[in-house]
């Protein structure tokens, strides 16, 4: 049980590259913390730094208040799991597990060896396979002998350094359900590099976003989602991800494609007439206007388009419509697309309607949306000038206070295995 | 996975090696004839032995040729596993640096243990032998040692860096994690994964050292006193000293009985270590 405290946090490579700059991220004690990132974010250079394996340039770093910049990872008590696993070829999976108790430090009995390898076999449902080798074993129970070596030892805190990358994607989907289980019940506190949304969403009490090695927001997954504070995290987040259209500021209203929405206050106070914005709408924002109810209907804004392609998920419905976009803008957005690990695909607004609408592809759908799920961008620096600061500090409390509802039940119903 | 072959390229392919096996087990079945071959008989033009004698493997173990003989087994054995077991061990630590630090002079060290390599062991022998004398090193278990590290280091500095390089360095950093220090790290985790490359590299070295005869010609000049330990000829060296019981009686005999004796460890080492050697390349990898 820890507290991780990264203090201006910096990385400079010998060749002058900065991977990670002045990085403030503090961990609570039992929090499950995810550091989240497109690729070649430093996502997983500050994971590094916090176990040892990296050196810190300049920054502290706390675990328990102590600084431990100068430490060696085995002076650091932390476990890690390691992308590939980095399990013992030579060892068997009982050996494996129990080697952090083989060395001088932390050396124990053989027979109390035997008790707790058995106790941590049991809950990770490994009994039967003790005494086989690694290579023998499917992903699934490699990726459990290796979280059964990080959690043997009463270390101080787990580091999870994208686990789930190597499996298929059914497995993943359950082997994320279990370190989320697994977390909530030992209560220790973790940090998990990955670039996959979803198990950022999905595990993190807190995520936090990272860009080119800057740290763009830490926060709970769903403030993340309702108030991010610039295009990037809004675009990383989500999925199918935010829409962004260019809008121009008029009078009293924004010019977007296919429709116009009244001007917040927030950007009426700092743009004038003329000036481009980003209007960012998720797709989940938008509904069929046909199945939207008359009382709903009102509050929001009806427009008529074009659907390019329709596709059907059962219980959702996603609509494709292509639009002409502002070449000054294109310009950002085709830069952002290519940060985030996309394609710069063609212009469209995506949809997601609900799975009983009637729209088919081709037709001109009549589309309902409301405003207030919008958010607008700066152009040019990207920054969210409606993200709504109490709204977003009620959300962390909300959250915080959740995290540890949480932690206590699941510690009360399931007790500590080890 | 090889191919599967069918009956038929097997059947094939085994008529095909005979000859080669035949070709090879000729000459050590000749040796083994020759020594089993009782005293007189030796020049009889018979492959095989018409009467069958222990007497040559007596005469080099117990009779005129014992005092020759014993030492000069006792020095090979003694020289040549203190120079497999000093050259593993340097080796090991040597390649372990090579492989994981970044340091100047890196690729120097590499090249210069090539280049070592390449000088034909008689070009350094007349200066080894005028140096080893004056130092007193001339006929010592030492003096031998010595060059024979110097021989095979190169090769198997390579070999093990080469070896090294292969295992993932996460598996060790994993390990220092889990709390061990660089040097747990490398013998519980880094030395064992490398063990197919750390037997390839003792084999060797153990038969360079078993196999020569420049050095152990030159560099020494008696077997000694068995257990006296002030000698350093080898087997090797050795066998040009026996003599025949009389002027009349050749020495053939007890040179190929001692041949037979020499053999023996490097058979059984072969099979022993061949075993190791396959198992440990077959231990599979992490991913998969």
């Amino acid at each position: 049980m820890s507290t991780i405290e990264m203090k201006h946090i910096t990385k400079v490579y010998g060749d002058g590259f900065k991977a990670v700059t002045d990085v403030d991220i503090d961990v609570a004690d039992g929090e499950f913390l995810i550091l989240v990132g497109p690729s070649g974010s430093g996502k997983s250079t500050l994971l590094r730094m916090i176990v040892g394996l990296e050196d810190i340039s300049s920054g502290d770093m706390l675990i328990d208040g102590q600084r431990v910049n100068d430490r060696a990872p085995r002076d650091r008590n932390l476990s890690m799991v390691f992308q590939n696993y980095a399990l013992y070829p030579h060892l068997t999976v009982f050996e494996n597990i129990a080697f952090p108790l083989r060395l001088g430090k932390n050396k124990l009995p053989d027979d109390q060896v035997k008790k707790m390898v058995g106790d941590i076999a049991d809950v990770l449902e490994l009994r039967e396979h003790l005494d086989r080798k690694p290579a023998n074993l499917s992903g699934g129970q490699r990726q459990r002998v290796a979280m059964g070596g990080a959690i043997i030892r009463k270390a101080n805190a787990f580091l999870f350094d994208e686990p789930l990358s190597n499996l298929d994607a059914k497995l993943r989907g359950q082997m994320r359900t279990e370190i989320s289980r697994l977390q909530r019940r030992l209560g220790v506190t973790t940090v998990y590099v990955t670039h996959d949304q979803t198990e950022a969403m999905t595990l993190g009490d807190r995520v936090a976003v990272l860009r080119r090695g800057v740290l763009q927001q830490v926060a709970s997954p769903r403030e993340l989602y309702e108030q991010p504070v610039n295009l990037f995290v809004a675009g990383f987040i989500g999925s199918p991800p935010m829409n962004f259209l260019p809008a121009t500021v008029g009078d009293g209203v924004l010019d977007m494609p296919f429709t116009q929405v009244p001007i917040p206050q927030e950007v009426s106070a700092v743009k004038n007439k003329g000036d481009l914005v980003i209007v960012g709408v998720r797709p989940e924002a938008f509904e069929d206007a046909a199945l939207v109810e008359e009382g709903q209907r009102a509050k929001g804004i009806t427009f008529q388009a074009e659907v390019d392609v329709t596709e059907w998920l059962g219980n959702e419905k996603y609509a494709y419509l292509p639009f002409e976009p502002h070449p000054d803008v294109q310009a950002a957005l085709n830069e952002l697309d290519r940060e985030l690990d996309g394609e710069a695909m063609r212009t469209q607004l995506v949809v997601s309607l609900d799975g009983t609408s009637k729209i088919r592809q081709g037709d001109s759908a009549e589309l309902w949306f409301d405003p207030a799920a919008a958010h607008v961008f700066d152009a040019e620096s990207g920054e969210n000038l409606t993200r709504d600061e109490a709204k977003a500090a009620e959300i962390a409390e909300e959250s915080e206070s959740d995290r540890k509802r949480e932690l206590e039940r699941a510690q009360q119903r399931e007790g500590s295995p080890v | 996975m090889a191919a599967e072959i069918s009956p038929k390229a097997k059947a094939w392919l085994a008529v095909a090696a005979v000859p080669i096996i035949i070709y090879t087990l000729l000459p050590i079945g000749w040796i083994l004839s020759l020594s089993l071959k009782g005293g007189t008989s030796i020049n009889d033009r018979n492959y095989f032995p018409r009467k069958w004698s222990w007497d040559s493997y007596k005469y080099i173990f117990t009779g005129g040729a014992h005092d020759l003989f014993v030492p000069a087994l006792i020095n090979s054995i003694g020289i040549c596993l203190i120079a497999t077991i000093v050259g593993v061990a340097l080796s090991a630590f040597a390649a372990y640096g090579i492989a994981r630090l970044e340091f100047p002079g890196k690729r120097l060290i590499l090249n210069t243990a090539l280049l070592t390599a390449f000088f034909p062991a008689i070009s350094l022998v007349t200066p080894l032998f005028n140096v080893w004398r004056s130092v007193g090193l001339y006929n010592t278990w030492l003096g031998l040692i010595i060059p024979y590290l110097s021989l095979t280091l190169p090769i198997s500095i390579w070999t093990l860096s080469a070896f090294f390089r292969q295992i993932p360095w996460e598996m060790e950093q994993a390990a220092q994690v889990d709390g061990a220090t660089s040097w747990q790290a490398f013998r519980k985790v880094v030395l064992p994964l490398a063990a197919p490359g750390v037997f390839t590299v003792a084999i060797i070295s153990f038969f360079t050292a078993w196999n020569d005869f420049v050095y152990a010609t030159s560099l020494s000049s008696t077997p000694g006193k068995a257990w006296h330990f002030d000698g350093a000829q080898t087997v090797p060296a050795t066998l040009g000293y026996f003599t025949g019981k009389s002027n009349f009686i050749p020495a053939t005999g007890f040179v190929a009985a001692a041949a037979v004796v020499v053999t023996i460890p490097v058979v059984i080492l072969v099979l022993f270590f061949q075993k190791r050697i396959v198992a440990g390349l077959t231990a599979g990898a992490v991913k998969g």
